[in-house]
């Protein structure tokens, strides 16, 4: 638990007056585990740390050995910490390397108990040998019904590092999607070479980098000089210059973390995660998708750490990260400093201390005859250098106290004391985004790296992440880059003055922890793995570095390996005796750093998670206190109960009023599709299995479609306006998909006819008024239309004009067995026409209803839904509907499928009525219907019930079911075997109410 | 079909009442329009032409534009008019025989004009084109998405956009627009 308790803010005891370019910026004050502490505007939450002389920050996730900081930037394995604005916004595992410094930052060290000093998870560290590699497969294996009960709650609870938040996100997130011509990723001076060549031509060029400032390595490279200036200050002047350019956006803070198809790179920009105060309507963060025509990967190389015995204690860094601190912070990481490199790269970092005035006790160098200009220089300090050495051991629990020296070829050891440790093992080119893109890496032999080999995509890589090895070189890179992208640039190319350089190195575990050593020499610091690991690996079979990698867990944390793909291979390479290649190097894969869900979702959350679909009617039917049920996206009046009023009781009372008098549906919803054109007819005949060749204008027809197979794919009832204007209604549900059927047999088997098709499901609200007052109703509403029985009966369709001239396309049909009409007007009229009908509808004390009650009453006649009493596997035939199959046709979509054998073999499930021995008793839908319940398990089931009601019309229960054979079966009795009872049910047409349908004639 | 200009029935838009200003960028709902769903062989084009007194474009994303009418390319065969004057394409369509189908969507859809210097940033927020005034200029028009929807855009000033969408999609629209405001 972390202590609350505000102690002293302690003072920065590790800046360094006149060090960095900090300088006298303002003062923040920030707290780490309960302590305050001061840092400076422009610090990392890192680099405020260590200049308060604070190296241990986290505990590893296995053994839970304390940690520090291994880098200054975004490959940061170790220092992992909590960053807690308020109750709801506790963001676990934030890289402090990265994190910028606002005032009042609260961060929390992570992953151990009761304090980062005092870890009680230690413990593992004593009991490695218990948790080598591969134990997760084997330590957990006996005895087996531990597993659930112990094991697995026991590892769930230990794995993982932060603590997710509890409370939902209040931030919001943005998105945003850009086009360019040039996307140049980093913004070191390869990145700013190559933007300064493309931003003259005018052509749109984005500039991305994952720091808040452009300059990449420049921050601490104080060998760099460019047009004069030193590096850093010549980068800031080129930002500010393309900056003035309309064509080039900028962005910082910004991390292409994802290469995809076509030049699609994802980027995520934290736009407040800096800042103290931010404004709550302002995004946190924001997805950028950018499409580039040419993208130019300018992402650098990240230096890699000596593999040796306990290189993991706090204190111990990379030699560049040492250098960002000193160099651009400000921040001495030791008074007293320790180097260990196998390359020239740490030697400028040693130069720079020393002439910062802290000691360096002594570089240790692997290679037999460093020469440098650098070795020299280093030499000329007077700091002593052992050529041919090793570091075989550190020593200090919390932080790094000494370190262990010895030759290579072993002999006696020497101690040298130590508060920090710098290292370096060479640089590996970032070629993530590269390889993302599909591009294939090759090994380089004799740099002994990977680097760009055969692209997949229009980019290119410049710069450190493509092999150079030299400012000079990285310039020339990037300039010649900007300008082959944008053909010619009338920019001149950064004169370079003089720059540093780097390379060479070493791959894999240094002399001294080799096979033969048993120590803990780290490769992977976030997962723990060590050499040892990755050797036994390879001796228990693992042959692929994939398997080696999944094995030991390698590379397999959040950082993904940056700072140890490469060694973990050349451990496995050495062990297996083979090249490097020959072994292969693991996928990487998007995000480069990790991403939040809240940058992914951005807009996509709460109201906007998905869209909510509201009908014309939808405030009227909530002013009259309807329950909503969702449809797909619609949300659909279910009922409207009235005071005292549960849902079954008003479901009830609907379902009566509109049998005795009349009912108001919203039936809006519904898809609506405008067949149009001379072929229109000849198109609905090839659609559906009815007839429409000879339907009248003006009468309306139930049709079937089906799916190619035979099976029944959707229903609804089709009125014919003119010879060559069908209006088609199909299910709520299916109006997407039905309009998608039919355009894609219009296009692809019937080219040829001259039909278009609209979706109108929008066009029109749609009131349906049902039961035997609904013409009463609307009588003195419609105006020029004749409604009588005589002049238009039961399905037939009119357009006139309804309430003073609303436009209407007026059908009298009915999904409720009663005399019905469904008035379609204009949506913007829908509730107007809707309110209108419904002070007419009062006089004769009808009620609105809703879905349930309509599905009640059209399960009282047996009409089925699409969907419910239909799954994908029920012809018209088992349906009971043989009669909608025009007996004459020759041809219709489905035709063909209908004569295949199993569709007309006996014993098909077919629809059929279900009465209950006792009509109180309601089934459930989806139940399984048996022949004999004592049959022994399994039991045989012939069917299921597809719709099950309360039917207040009838005062029992109703329901249908598709049952083996069901038409042969009518009058046997079957039965429902419930999980406390079996029901009884008696077999019966699928028609409980008129069963002479006389009503629907009103 | 005709609509009688003493219609007494109370017309309610799905966007009535919502308007927002945030960020300099205007979201207004569009004032209401007859709109045709068109679609014609391009041997019909001329005719249909002149009936409703514009030139129907043949162009992929572009839309021509006469006093308050519109027609926007929405395929090789599909076209999107609207007018949000006096005029009634429908009625001015009715009498040409040319084999074509005209469907009324005018209460299909919603629109929504986005204005102002970001108001491109604003629907980048949902919309996946490129919406650079040389990729699309005053007068393009798509049919693409915005979010989870699909929507028809149409550039008519170099800081304007018409969104239009189907009618209960509006209300999403508008919301994306809104948050998406916000965050430019």
């Amino acid at each position: 638990m972390a202590t609350t308790t505000t102690k002293k803010a302690v003072t920065a005891t590790h800046r360094i007056p006149n060090k960095g370019r900090l300088g006298t910026a303002a003062t923040l004050a920030f707290t780490f585990d309960g302590q305050t502490y001061a840092g400076v505007q422009g610090d990392t939450l890192a680099s405020a740390l260590l200049a308060n002389g604070v190296h241990l920050v986290g505990r590893s996730f296995k053994y839970h050995r304390p940690r520090g900081f291994l880098s200054a930037g975004p490959e940061e394995p170790n220092a992992l910490v909590g960053i807690h604005r308020d109750a709801a916004r506790k963001t676990p595992n934030v890289r402090a390397t990265v994190q910028e410094l606002y005032d009042g930052l609260t961060a929390v060290s992570q992953n151990r108990w009761p304090s980062l000093a005092y870890d009680v998870g230690a413990v593992n560290n004593i009991g490695s040998p218990m948790f080598s590699a591969g134990f997760y497969y084997k330590t957990f294996m006996w005895p087996k019904g531990a597993w659930a009960k112990v094991y697995e709650p026991r590892i769930r609870e230990a794995a993982g590092l932060g603590v997710a938040p509890d409370l939902a996100d209040p931030d919001t997130y943005a998105q945003r999607f850009a086009h360019c011509d040039v996307l140049i990723v980093g913004a070191g001076p390869s990145g700013l070479a190559a933007a300064i060549a493309a931003a003259d031509s005018g052509q749109r060029v984005i500039l991305c980098d994952e720091q808040p400032d452009i300059g990449g390595a420049l921050r601490y490279e104080t060998g760099a000089s460019i047009e004069g200036q030193d590096g850093w200050t010549w980068a800031q002047a080129a930002g500010a210059s393309l900056l003035s350019h309309d064509n080039v956006r900028v962005l910082t803070r910004t991390t292409a973390f994802g290469y995809y198809a076509q030049n699609m790179v994802g980027l995520v920009e934290r736009v407040t995660e800096h800042l103290a105060h931010p404004d709550l309507t302002t995004p946190r963060e924001r997805l950028w998708q950018v499409r580039a025509k040419k993208v130019i990967l300018a992402t650098g190389a990240i230096e890699r750490h000596m593999v040796f015995a306990d290189n993991d204690r706090p204190g111990i860094m990379l030699a560049s990260a040492a250098r960002s601190y000193l160099n651009h912070y400000g921040v001495a990481v030791g008074r007293n400093v320790g180097v260990f490199t196998a390359n020239d790269s740490a030697y400028p970092a040693a130069i720079d201390l020393k002439r910062a005035g802290v000691n360096i006790a002594a570089i240790v160098d692997i290679r037999d005859n460093p020469s440098s200009a650098l070795v020299e220089e280093a030499r000329a300090l007077g700091i002593e250098i052992n050529q041919g050495r090793t570091v075989v051991g550190t020593d200090g629990r919390l932080r790094v106290s000494s370190m262990t020296v010895q030759a290579k070829s072993g002999g006696p050891e020497r101690k040298v004391a130590i508060d920090a440790l710098l290292m370096s093992s060479g640089w590996t080119p970032s070629v993530h985004l590269f390889s993302q893109s599909r591009g294939k890496v090759a090994f380089d032999e004799p740099t002994q790296r990977f680097l760009p080999g055969t692209y997949a995509q229009d980019c290119i890589s410049v710069g450190a992440c493509n092999g150079a090895d030299s400012l000079q070189a990285t310039v020339d890179e990037g300039f010649a880059a900007g300008e082959k992208a944008v053909r010619s640039t009338s920019a001149s190319k950064p004169k370079v003055d003089k720059g540093e350089t780097w390379g060479g190195g070493m791959l894999g575990a240094a002399p001294g922890s080799g096979p033969d050593q048993i120590v803990k020499a780290f490769v992977d610091f976030q997962n723990d793995v060590t050499a040892k690991d990755i050797r036994q690996a390879v001796r228990e079979g693992m042959r692929s570095i994939e398997h080696v990698k999944r094995f030991t867990t390698n590379g397999m944390a959040t950082d993904q390996g940056k700072t140890s793909n490469l060694h973990g291979l050349a451990i496995a390479a050495e062990v297996l005796d083979k090249p490097i290649p020959a072994v292969g190097l693991t996928t990487f894969r998007a995000p480069y750093t990790p991403v939040t869900f809240g940058a992914i979702v951005n807009h996509a959350k709460g109201d906007l998670f998905d869209p909510t679909r509201r009908t014309p009617m939808h405030g009227w039917e909530e002013q009259q206190g309807a329950v909503f049920e969702d449809v797909g996206q619609w949300k659909r009046a279910w009922c409207y109960p009235r005071k005292g009023e549960d849902m079954h009781a008003a479901v009830n009372r609907e379902c009566k009023t509109v049998r005795t008098s009349a009912g108001l549906f919203d039936a809006s919803t519904l898809g609506k599709i405008e067949v149009v054109g001379p072929d229109a007819a000849k198109f609905m005949e090839l659609l559906y299995t009815n007839p429409w060749a000879k339907l009248e204008d003006g009468r309306c027809r139930y049709g079937i479609m089906l799916r190619e197979d035979g099976f029944i794919y959707d229903d609804g009832v089709v009125g014919r306006l003119s010879a060559d204007r069908f209006h088609v209604t199909t299910t709520t549900g299916g109006a997407p998909r039905v309009m998608h059927h039919m355009e894609d047999y219009l296009q692809t088997e019937f080219p040829d006819l001259d039909v278009w098709l609209t979706s109108i499901t929008e066009q029109w609200a749609v009131i349906a008024v049902q039961g035997p007052k609904s013409r009463d109703i609307l009588r003195s509403l419609v105006d020029n239309i004749d409604i009588s029985d005589a002049a238009m009966p039961h399905m037939s369709v009119r357009e006139g004009t309804i309430c003073g001239g609303v436009p209407t396309r007026l059908f009298r049909m009915s999904f409720t067995g009663e005399r019905g009409f469904e008035v379609n007007v204009p949506a913007d009229y829908g509730r107007a026409v809707w309110e209108a009908i419904w002070e007419e509808g009062k006089k004769y004390d009808a009620c609105a209803y809703g879905t349930e009650a309509m599905h009640v009453l059209r399960a009282e006649k047996g009409y089925i839904i699409v969907g419910q009493d239909t799954d994908g596997t029920v012809t018209p035939g088992d349906a009971g509907l043989d009669w909608a199959i025009g007996k004459k046709k020759t041809d219709f979509v489905g035709i063909r499928g209908l004569t295949r054998p199993d569709l007309v073999a006996p014993g098909r499930r077919q629809l059929v009525g279900l009465k209950t021995k006792d009509p109180k008793t309601v089934l459930e839908e989806g139940a399984q219907v048996v022949v004999d319940p004592k049959q022994p398990v399994p039991t045989k089931m012939i069917g299921f019930v597809t719709s099950s009601y309360w039917s207040e019309n009838c005062n029992s229960s109703i329901a249908m079911g598709l049952v083996e054979g069901g038409f042969s079966r009518i009058g046997e009795t079957l039965y429902v075997p419930m999980p406390d009872s079996v029901i009884e049910v008696e077999v019966c047409k699928p028609l409980f109410f008129d069963e002479k349908g006389e009503r629907l004639h009103g | 079909m005709v609509e009688a200009v003493a219609i007494t029935a109370k017309r309610r838009g799905a966007l009535d009442h919502r308007s927002e200003a945030i960020n300099g960028v205007s979201l207004q709902p569009a004032k209401p329009a007859r709109r045709v769903s068109l679609r014609v062989r391009s041997d019909g084009l001329a005719p249909l032409s002149l009936a409703l007194g514009l030139d129907l474009p043949s162009k992929p994303k572009t839309s021509v534009t006469a006093n308050s009418r519109s027609a926007l390319w929405l395929g090789p065969d599909e076209w999107l008019v609207i007018d949000d004057g006096e005029g009634d394409p429908i009625a001015d369509l009715a009498g040409v025989s040319v084999l074509h189908s005209a469907v009324d969507v005018s209460h299909r859809n919603a629109a929504i004009i986005v204005s102002g210097e970001k108001a491109a940033d604003v629907i980048n927020a949902g919309c996946p084109q490129d919406l650079g005034l040389q990729a699309f200029p005053v007068g393009a028009c798509s049919r693409t998405v915005l979010g989870k929807i699909e929507i028809v855009l149409l550039r008519t000033a170099p800081d304007t956009f018409r969104v239009e969408c189907w009618r209960s999609f509006a209300d999403y629209a508008f919301s994306y627009l809104s948050d998406a405001a916000r965050g430019v």
